[in-house]
């Protein structure tokens, strides 16, 4: 397992946050007002972007190695919405307004609707998980996420027995996504999961990252994360959430159903038809020759987080429904 | 400015512009590493594998390009520049497949490992495999890229092997096809030029042919 030790070269880089910082948002403000100046702050926080307010570490969400930094992750992410570059999305995706907000719950539920980002946030206390993300094209990422359980959202809106899945579905907008002017992906990207995948403590409705806001790139203002599962799962800037009886139509699947699956759970064993999926490139935020040499990790089975969720998948053929 | 001076000077020149792509990328590396800049950023291994497999595709469609050029802006040096380009177009796509043995695959902490994921890439995946199968035709064209082997082989039948080059670059934009999921913008483009490229050839070949005819029946009815 690569285990990243910080070294005092790194230190000099203003674009690392370094994790006493983003862990603790009010001494972080704190440092930032004392620097009186704008040193402290990440390179792509440049929009001010508001405080989360309160926010716990829940340290029962960690892992040993050392976060992504900060820079890594706003710069190199998969939103087609803002071009299939991986450096794309940081560039374009300025043109997201990310409040106002609203999101439909729609469905079988007792409660259904239309809310405002805000109203729906309210009753939820924030909290810190530290996640592995494993995209599908073998790297990966460990990153803050700063939200709350999806179990905690789906309780509120009663769904009923018919509610075997939720779908779920990102903005559709031309204007602040004009890439969606283009066929690149069939919009509105959408994604689901099967119920008890959804309720698992696991799923995460993500609003930050290392104690900030989500930037938009990194699917602003709300977004799923499930972190045993491909990155692509993991659907950005959600407009829509609905609770279905049959097993929703997934983007990627539709692109390439031999490729990805509605499942989609790291699994090492079970290889892309383009490259193997046992190890991965980790992203730390190393630069040139570091990353360029770095022995690659190995990928672990459900991304490390089998213990959780492996009992979700007993008796099925995991070759199969990959 | 004679031709031969005109070549002395020009062919170095654009064999040192022809490393620039390389130069390049390495530069990239380095100013990454020591200045902290992010132009091949946080999976530089992913970056340098696409620029090289670029370059050796814009190489060959450069290869292919300079006799049409030659010929239509009838500035004939074009063609004593092909052999080089094309050269270079083998030299981009080994280094292309170097460094994803070497650094993607990991060759250079196992080699032996690195080697047979490699063959086991090579047979389960399709555009691995039509990929090293470009590779491995173009790899007789380069060795006959001599002025000797022009020789050794007479025009014609040298002329016959070269002209695979058409169906080997084919096979690349497929390798680049096949490794796309959406956007397959690029790729169709440089398919689109290459076939542009081979209905020229074909079109001046069918021009030439009907005069030779239209030669020949003159000659039978005077």
């Amino acid at each position: 397992m690569l285990i990243k030790i910080a070294k005092p070269s790194d230190a000099r880089e203003s674009d690392v946050t370094p994790r006493e910082i983003f862990l603790n948002r009010r001494s972080f403000m704190a440092a930032a007002a004392a620097a009186s100046g704008t040193t402290l702050l990440p390179a792509f926080a440049n929009d001010a972007r508001a405080a989360l307010g309160d926010v716990t570490t829940n340290s029962k969400y960690a892992v040993p190695e050392m976060p992504t930094t900060f820079k890594a992750a706003t710069t190199h992410n998969n939103f087609y919405e803002f071009g299939t570059g991986k450096m794309d999305p940081a560039e374009n995706a300025h043109t997201l307004k990310p409040r106002p907000w609203s999101v439909e719950i729609a469905g079988h539920a007792a409660k259904t609707g239309t809310f405002d980002l805000d109203d729906i946030l309210k009753p939820h206390a924030l909290e810190e998980r530290i996640y592995r993300l494993r995209c599908v094209e073998a790297w990966s990422m460990v990153i803050p996420w700063v939200g709350f359980p999806l179990a905690d959202l789906i309780k509120r809106f009663e769904p009923t027995s018919k509610a075997k899945y939720v779908a779920f579905e990102t903005l559709v907008d031309t204007e602040q996504m004009p890439l969606q002017t283009r066929p690149t992906l069939p919009w509105p990207y959408v994604e689901g999961l099967r119920m008890d995948e959804a309720m698992n403590p696991l799923t995460f409705l993500s609003v930050g990252i290392y104690g900030e806001e989500l930037p938009n790139q990194n699917g602003a203002p709300i977004r799923l994360v499930v972190p045993w599962k491909y990155g692509f799962k993991s659907i950005k800037s959600i407009v829509k959430i609905s609770f279905v009886e049959e097993q929703p139509s997934t983007t990627w699947n539709q692109q390439a159903p031999h490729e990805y699956g509605f499942y989609s759970n790291v699994n090492p064993e079970v290889d892309h038809p383009r490259w193997g999926q046992d190890r991965e490139r980790r992203i730390t935020g190393e630069t040139g020759f570091k990353a360029l040499f770095a022995p690659k990790v190995e990928t672990l089975m459900f991304n490390g987080y089998a213990d959780e969720v492996a009992q979700l998948y007993q008796g099925m053929d995991l070759r199969k429904n990959f | 400015m004679n031709t031969k001076t005109q070549r002395r000077i020009f062919k170095p020149l654009v064999f040192v512009a022809s490393l620039g792509p390389l130069a390049w990328i390495v530069w990239a590396i380095y100013s990454d590493s020591v200045f902290g800049t992010h132009i091949l950023g946080v999976d530089p291994i992913m970056n340098i594998n696409r620029e090289l497999g670029d370059w050796a595709l814009i190489f060959i469609v450069i290869t292919l390009a300079l006799r049409p050029a030659a010929e239509l802006t009838k500035f004939r040096e074009f063609t004593a520049y092909r052999r080089m380009m094309g050269l270079y177009a083998f030299f981009y796509a080994v280094t292309h497949v170097a460094t994803y043995v070497m650094i993607d695959l990991e060759g250079i902490y196992s080699l032996s490992r690195a080697g047979s994921l490699f063959v086991d890439d090579i047979i389960k995946r399709k555009f691995i495999t039509v990929g090293i199968i470009a590779l491995i035709l173009l790899i007789p064209l380069a060795i006959t890229s001599t002025k000797g082997m022009v020789k050794r082989l007479g025009g014609r039948a040298w002329q016959r092997l070269h002209w695979l080059v058409y169906p080997i670059s084919l096979l690349v934009v497929f390798h680049f096809y096949m490794m796309i999921r959406a956007d397959f913008s690029r790729p169709i483009i440089y398919g689109a030029i290459i076939v542009a490229l081979l209905a020229y050839r074909y079109w001046v070949k069918w021009q030439r042919d009907n005069k030779r005819k239209a030669r020949a029946s003159a000659a039978k009815t005077a």
